[in-house]
């Protein structure tokens, strides 16, 4: 504010309205934060090759995969972990290291695209209620308590029971369940954001509302967002593995990993194997996006840092 | 006075998003396509015998008139009938409640006992090799599938080790992997939350004063950091209570308990909608009142909260 009272003429708002976008041009440097990260938190960044590896194995399941995952083999069912299949085969005889390759795909089409969603409206929504406060706020942001009062499993359960059980469905009940919290921390950051000096110079020589949330704001709450998204992943991936517990998640022929823990759960005391290993996968990827996500916090975003 | 009515004033906040979470469960729950009456009495029925049963049940009013006679019955703790087991929703709840109360507040008990204590350590001995420890290992909780654990656990302990029973609810050997398995997670949020909030405490200047009065490290700790920091482990303890209820459906299933988890599981599969109604609309409320306890407690607690 001190700043704005120097200045006399248009001349000089519109150079420091400038000064502004190069210093949001500046504020790339979250990647050289994240480079950094990665060479000096060791958890981090074995996280990141974990994921990116899973990510790999995902888009090139055929030349990944040993076997054909969906090749039944009736001579061979339930057989115990060997050389030829290094994770045993399931109770069709397909083989399950194969299966889990595959899996990988749904898990993390699973993982990113419910975030992603949620995401997106959570931030829009957010900056709307914080950018023009009043009655916008008032409604996004009661709507957003009530949102966070459901146990989110129990409301996930309830619009899959609605919608039915199709892979579209997860998507749209694991972003219905999730975005309010990302609303509120974009809201609390639009906020403070608002008030600060750029944002008053752009105002005063007449930039629209919609470019100073888009220009000015957004790019300011991006770190948090970053942060935020990485650590949403893994609640949907467990959501979605509880849905289909549930029955009412991914579908058979389609297998994601929580499927097929399902599916291995008959045979626990006798093939332990089936049911096993596709959970360890679960337990990795998950784990891996939650030890980035905390790299991430402490490297990145300096409003979320404990 | 100024307690009364930040109590007041919570409360009356808290209506609305009742009322809201209510509507959103109803409107969600009564446009599902196919009809209930069908869903009852398979296909031997005559097609004036449905009509009348519509409406008797009042399938045939507005939406927003069905709604407000829900809310109507649902102030007096009447949720309905059930489809398919043809009992009141309110009884079935009401049977199922303790058992789950009773898996709930095992959990909670090992949540707190496993989660302030290593949070305690892991923020004293910060940076050391069992603050790695304790935080992987709540990392570790909330980074699994609740029901891949809960097998898991049923393989080791009850299966290859013979130690507890697999599944069942009639003594605490039968509830303790199922609380287990319900509580690491919050056990994990409860010792992060209180190692965190320690050591932001241990940063002020009246720990550095008991310091520089000599009093042991353990004193400083306990006497005088502890009490500060363990505020807002205290809220997130009433609102773990809660959030535990409505973790239960998984683990309920997995172990055979017949709670209200299990009533909510089994109404998606036998597509019993009254009763998946009142056990998600139980479920919120109860968690509603939970966030709202826990806010009181903690304005009864630190008073500067209610200022604002």
């Amino acid at each position: 504010m001190e700043d704005i009272k120097n200045i006399n003429t248009l001349e000089e708002l519109r150079k420091e309205y400038e000064d502004t976008e190069a210093e949001i041009a500046d504020s790339d440097n979250i990647w050289d934060k994240v480079k950094n990260m990665i060479k000096s938190n060791k958890l981090a960044a074995v996280s990141l090759v974990v994921i990116l590896l899973f990510c790999f194995c995902a888009i090139f399941a055929p030349f990944v995969a040993p076997h054909d995952p969906t090749l039944q083999n009736y001579d061979n069912v339930r057989a115990k972990p060997s050389s030829e299949y290094l994770l045993g085969t399931d109770e069709l005889g397909r083989d399950v290291l194969s299966r889990i390759i595959y899996g990988s795909r749904i898990s993390l089409v699973i993982g990113l695209v419910p975030t992603t969603i949620s995401m997106v409206l959570g931030t829009i929504l957010g900056l709307i209620a914080g950018f023009l406060g009043k009655k916008a706020d008032f409604v996004i942001m009661r709507l957003a308590d009530i949102m966070l009062a459901f146990p989110s499993l129990l409301l996930a359960m309830v619009v899959m029971y609605t919608l039915g059980a199709t892979l579209v469905n997860i998507f749209i009940a694991l972003s219905v369940v999730s975005w309010a919290g990302t609303a509120r921390i974009v809201r609390s950051q639009t906020l403070s954001l608002k008030e600060k000096e750029f944002v008053e110079a752009a105002r005063s020589i007449g930039v629209k509302d919609y470019v100073i949330m888009i220009r000015h704001i957004l790019p300011n709450c991006l770190p948090s967002l970053i942060v935020l998204f990485t650590m949403e992943i893994p609640g949907s991936i467990l959501s979605e593995s509880s849905l289909s517990f549930l029955g009412i998640g991914a579908q058979p022929p389609a297998s994601s990993w929580g499927l097929m823990v399902v599916n291995g759960k008959q045979w626990l005391f006798s093939e332990p194997w089936v049911a096993i290993s596709p959970g360890v996968a679960i337990l990795i990827l998950v784990l891996a996006f939650n030890f980035l996500g905390d790299g991430l916090r402490d490297a990145i975003d300096p409003y979320m840092k404990e | 006075m100024s307690m009364i009515k930040y109590i007041i004033k919570r409360i009356l906040i808290a209506i609305p998003v009742l009322i809201g979470v209510m509507l959103i469960i109803f409107l969600m729950l009564n446009v599902v396509p196919g009809d209930p009456i069908t869903l009852m009495m398979k296909e031997h029925i005559k097609p004036e015998l449905i009509e009348r049963m519509r409406i008797q049940m009042g399938l045939d009013d507005p939406v927003m008139v069905r709604f407000i006679n829900y809310m109507k019955g649902a102030v007096w703790g009447n949720f309905g009938v059930s489809y398919k087991l043809n009992r009141n929703v309110t009884d079935l709840i009401v049977n199922a409640f303790p058992h789950t109360v009773r898996l709930s507040i095992f959990a909670a008990l090992i949540a707190w006992i496993i989660g302030i204590p290593s949070g305690i350590i892991s923020a004293v001995k910060q940076n050391s090799f069992i603050d790695r420890f304790f935080m992987s290992f709540s990392l570790l909780g909330v980074s699994m599938p609740v029901f891949w654990a809960a097998l898991m656990m049923q393989y080791i302990f009850a299966y290859k080790l013979r130690l507890l029973p697999v599944s069942g609810y009639e003594t605490w050997r039968h509830l303790l992997m199922p609380a287990i398995v319900l509580g690491w997670g919050s056990a994990g949020t409860i010792a992060r939350l209180t190692r965190s909030s320690l050591l932001e405490i241990m940063k002020n200047d009246f720990v550095r004063t008991a310091r520089a009065k000599g009093l042991k490290e353990r004193t400083v700790v306990v006497g005088h950091a502890l009490k500060n920091a363990l505020l807002p482990v205290v809220t997130m303890m009433a609102i773990q209570v809660a959030s535990l209820l409505s973790g239960a459906v998984i683990t309920e299933s997995v172990f055979g308990i017949p709670g209200i988890g299990r009533l909510a599981v089994n109404a998606i599969q036998t597509r019993d909608m009254p009763l998946l109604q009142g056990t998600v609309v139980f479920t919120t409320i109860l968690i509603i009142g939970g966030n709202l306890i826990a806010d009181l407690l903690y304005s009864v607690i630190d008073p500067r909260i209610r200022v604002e």
